[in-house]
């Protein structure tokens, strides 16, 4: 079985109070803020782990590889899921990928997979993702990069398992839990509650320097420069706006006797009056 | 000059730092107040590669250096001085194994440890001896190839959950009539041999401290580590440049700890309208302990680095043991009176980071004895 697996490196959730956003672009400033990767690319990269694990220990061959669009000054975060137990690992970084929306960036991962597919001679299996970005949050990515590819794709997964070539995914919908059965490739957006990602050991740290981790720019993608990056994103951002955060308690009721229904009809009054 | 860690210490350093916020910081108060040994952590531990992390691979470690180990304690430390505790003399007593003995030992010994699943440890302390060598007492007499030794150490970490200790033992005397000793390991079963009283101490609670007893303790021949009359060197070399990295190491995550927790109460404490952060009384407490840290951190680590480079670094981790144990007992008293009412109160930490630096203060030596060795030391190279 042969798992690709997303990671996007993202700010550090517990350092949110240092982000900015750059005025002119309306984009994140990404430089010299301390990077993490995406918690749930985690729990997808761990789920990974247990399949490959498990293919292992039946005897099987299988392997994981590690995907990412990301600034070259990402490049640790590669060796840290190499160290947490991925085989091997792919970075597509050039200026020519920046600026991208959802809809650019899974274009450029898919053509990825593909190249990554090519160069082994061999094609993968699954591709397992975070549902969503910290960052970000859209979940598009892992649904875009199924339609590029054109396979099968489920989000909010909380619960993967194989049985031979069979594969059994929970989907968390609401109030109720979805499983599908079947067999060839998918693509699963996982959620933090799928698993718990394992610790990075000093052992893992030290065999990740001689696993492979290959940098690839536009140059050997050879991608059309109007598909990616800025000009390949349809979504530009609008205007930004700070909200009003003031908080300030202000009595809605005088009487000292009013009921919970007085209260409602206050609130609703109240809103009415705001435009609700 | 470069002051920097490697990318790789620095992938390192965070994967222990999130070990021990996930698996040691929730607990650390509980081990404290029940005086509660977390052996179970052990094992996960040795999975995280912290307890052979100097240990060569083909005994079971990472093959990594001391400077790994140190950044593993003073992560461990943040959160749990006692638990470090019982980590480095688990160590120092591996160090000695892997230093000192046979290719059997090191077999039969270190993928254990290294793993988790055997816990060792150095005794060398007795009621009348421990820095006064000589005043010990644990004799050890070869009979029909075995060693039988009788005696007491005291003040022993992990005396009552080591599964196989290197204990000095008396083996004879020189030309001049002086003790000579030997290392001696001695295993948990063994019959004769045993734990004596275990004692509740005043900081670093969560590591086992006690009393090992010998009475007529029959080991093999070979279990003796390196040569006969070599216990006092080998004893010595490790204490000092295992024993007391550790020490200032732990010392160094105490610092931390009272640095981040003084800086989160200071911020969030509001009097007279303001937080406290913004007066120049509790800046310059706080000031005192970035200092403190700063400078305690760059003796430990620094230390490390020689002894990585494989330079003798006795005096280097004396001066740090010095320097790092002292800070840590000044920085956790500021803690306290930057917390005022707050500071006693056993629901925060303060008052642990306090204790645990006073217990830091004996082992290893004492700040007397750590000023005796580099007074030496620097008498000779000035």
């Amino acid at each position: 079985m042969r798992i690709i697996v997303l990671v996007k490196p993202v700010p550090d959730p517990e350092k949110y109070n240092e982000l900015r956003i750059d005025p002119e672009t309306k984009r994140l400033v990404r430089e010299g803020v301390q990077t993490v990767i995406n918690p749930t690319d985690k729990n997808a990269l761990e789920a990974a782990l247990v399949l490959r694990d498990g293919r292992i220990a039946a005897g099987e061959d299988s392997s994981v590889t590690v995907l990412s669009m990301a600034p070259e000054f990402s490049r640790d975060k590669l060796v840290e899921c190499l160290a947490m137990g991925a085989d091997d690992a792919y970075m597509l970084s050039d200026v020519a990928f920046g600026g991208a929306d959802t809809y650019a960036t899974s274009y450029v991962l898919a053509e990825g997979v593909k190249k990554i597919a090519a160069e082994k001679g061999e094609n993968f299996d699954l591709i397992l993702a975070g549902n969503e970005s910290a960052d970000g949050a859209t979940a598009h990515v892992p649904v875009q990069l199924a339609e590029w590819l054109g396979i099968t794709h489920i989000s909010r997964v909380c619960s993967l398992e194989a049985e031979g070539e069979t594969l059994r995914a929970v989907k968390r919908s609401e109030d109720v839990l979805l499983t599908f059965e079947g067999e060839g490739q998918a693509v699963f957006a996982v959620t933090r509650d799928i698993n718990k990602p394992r610790f990075i050991s000093a052992m893992g740290i030290v065999k990740a320097r001689k696993k492979p981790l290959s940098i690839w720019t536009n140059e050997e993608l050879g991608l059309d420069e109007s598909a990616i990056g800025l000009e390949g994103s349809p979504t530009q951002p609008g205007r930004l706006i700070t909200p009003e955060l003031g908080r300030a308690g202000r009595p809605l009721l005088a009487d000292e006797d009013a009921t919970a229904e007085d209260a409602a009809k206050a609130i609703r009054a109240l809103l009415g009056k705001e435009g609700f | 000059m470069n002051f920097n860690f490697t990318e790789e210490q620095e992938m390192l350093k965070a994967a222990f730092a999130e070990f021990a916020k996930e698996e040691i910081a929730p607990n650390a108060a509980k081990w404290d107040e029940e005086n509660h040994t977390p052996l179970d952590l052990m094992p996960k531990m040795g999975e995280m590669g912290i307890l052979g992390v100097f240990v060569p691979e083909q005994y079971g470690g990472v093959g990594l250096g001391h400077t790994e180990r140190v950044m593993a304690l003073e992560e461990i430390a943040r959160y749990s001085a006692g638990l470090a505790m019982m980590v480095f003399t688990h160590q120092l007593g591996m160090a000695a194994i892997l230093d000192y003995g046979t290719e059997e030992q090191k077999m039969k010994y270190l993928p254990g440890m290294c793993a988790g699943t055997a816990i060792c440890g150095l005794a060398v302390t007795e009621p009348g001896g421990g820095s006064d060598v000589a005043g010990q007492k644990t004799e050890a007499q070869l009979v029909d190839g075995q060693w039988v030794v009788n005696g007491r150490k005291c003040f022993i970490t992990n005396s009552h959950c080591g599964t196989a200790t290197v204990i000095t033992c008396r083996t004879g005397e020189d030309e001049k009539g002086r003790s000579t000793f030997s290392c001696i390991i001695l295993e948990a079963g063994t019959d004769g041999y045993g734990p004596g009283r275990e004692e509740n101490k005043l900081g670093l609670r969560g590591s086992m401290t006690g009393e090992l007893i010998m009475n007529n303790a029959r080991v093999p021949e070979e279990n003796l580590v390196g040569e006969v009359g070599m216990g006092t060197p080998i004893a010595m070399k490790e204490i000092g440049e295992v024993g007391r990295a550790s020490m200032a190491a732990i010392a160094t995550g105490i610092l931390r700890g009272c640095l981040e927790d003084a800086v989160k109460f200071s911020k969030e404490r509001i009097v007279y309208g303001k937080p406290i952060s913004r007066l120049q009384a509790i800046q310059f407490h706080i000031a005192e302990i970035r200092c403190d840290y700063e400078a305690a951190r760059l003796m430990t680590y620094r230390a490390a680095a020689v002894k990585d480079e494989g330079k003798p670094a006795a005096a280097e981790f004396s001066m740090a043991k010095y320097f790092a144990t002292e800070a840590a007992c000044s920085a956790s008293k500021r803690l306290i009176e930057i917390m005022g009412g707050y500071g006693v109160v056993n629901e925060y930490a303060a008052g642990r980071y306090h204790r645990d630096a006073l217990g830091c203060i004996s082992s290893g030596g004492t700040s007397e004895i750590q000023k005796i060795i580099v007074a030496g030391d620097t008498l000779k190279k000035y």
